[in-house]
């Protein structure tokens, strides 16, 4: 892997990661606004999208699925998608130290196996198969 | 559909397009300028690609049931729960991807699916 892969792999890893944990906490926020809407029809759904919260939290999403699809055009599915879970622990630090949330043993032992797992594979390399072809845009 | 069910289509959904989404990028190839003019021809390129496509509407399926398990379940909740994607998504990535999984990351998987399970109790 090259130095501006290294470069670009780090950035749009944390790119992900404040998208994915801000994208989710704004959209369930919003949703716990809105009320229940488990249905078929999309109606409710696009209604449910005239909530800031949710409107924020779905632009969001965007960012992030736009990001994720950036790093995956390098980087392996199965590198990305553990080094991104460090988000969880993100959330869970954010509601101890802003939100004075009491995190338990269990959590705490959450924590302590996402980061074991986070360490791990990021000591493997991002790329594992043949280099993709083109190299456009 | 109870929550349980969501969770299941959540966890196919995601698996199946984050593995379309992987497929598709590679195919496209490294993405290296990402100045705006060469972001629009990369998205012109992009919704033509048939993994993208399809990755699109599985993610979209996912977002949407998403969107109706914190509806009737707490975030809290519905994180955790669907944290089994990681095992399956790396199973995908072996078989279909072809990506190399040594045991660190492997084990790296499996601690975080543990892991984000955990955070739940």
């Amino acid at each position: 892997m090259t130095a501006e892969q290294h470069k670009k792999t780090r950035i749009f890893t944390v790119i992900v990661v404040l998208s994915n944990v801000l994208g989710n906490s704004f959209l369930s926020r919003g949703m716990h606004g809105v009320g229940e809407v488990v249905s078929l029809s999309p109606v409710p759904y696009i209604q449910a999208l005239f909530n800031p919260w949710v409107a924020l939290g779905a632009s969001l999403l965007v960012l992030w699925l736009l990001s994720h699809m950036a790093l995956l055009s390098w980087a392996d599915l199965s590198y990305v998608l553990p080094v991104t879970a460090i988000g969880y622990v993100l959330v869970a630090l954010t509601a101890k130290v802003f939100m004075h949330e009491h995190v338990s043993v269990w959590r705490w032992g959450g924590i302590a196996l996402i980061v074991a797992g986070v360490t791990l594979v990021s000591r493997t390399a991002a790329i594992t198969t043949a280099k993709p072809s083109g190299g456009a845009a | 559909m109870n929550k349980w069910g969501l969770v299941g289509l959540i966890v196919l959904a995601t698996s199946v397009g984050e593995v379309l989404q992987s497929m598709g990028m590679k195919h496209h190839g490294e993405i290296h300028d990402f100045r705006p003019g060469a972001l629009r021809c990369l998205a012109a390129r992009l919704v033509q690609n048939r993994f993208i496509i399809a990755s699109v509407l599985a993610m979209a399926v996912s977002f949407f049931a998403f969107m109706a398990l914190v509806s009737v379940a707490e975030l809290s909740f519905a994180v955790p729960a669907t944290a089994s994607s990681y095992i399956l998504e790396t199973i995908l990535a072996k078989y279909l991807l072809k990506e190399h999984i040594g045991w660190k990351r492997g084990t790296g998987a499996l601690l975080v699916a543990c892991g984000v399970a955990l955070l739940s109790v």
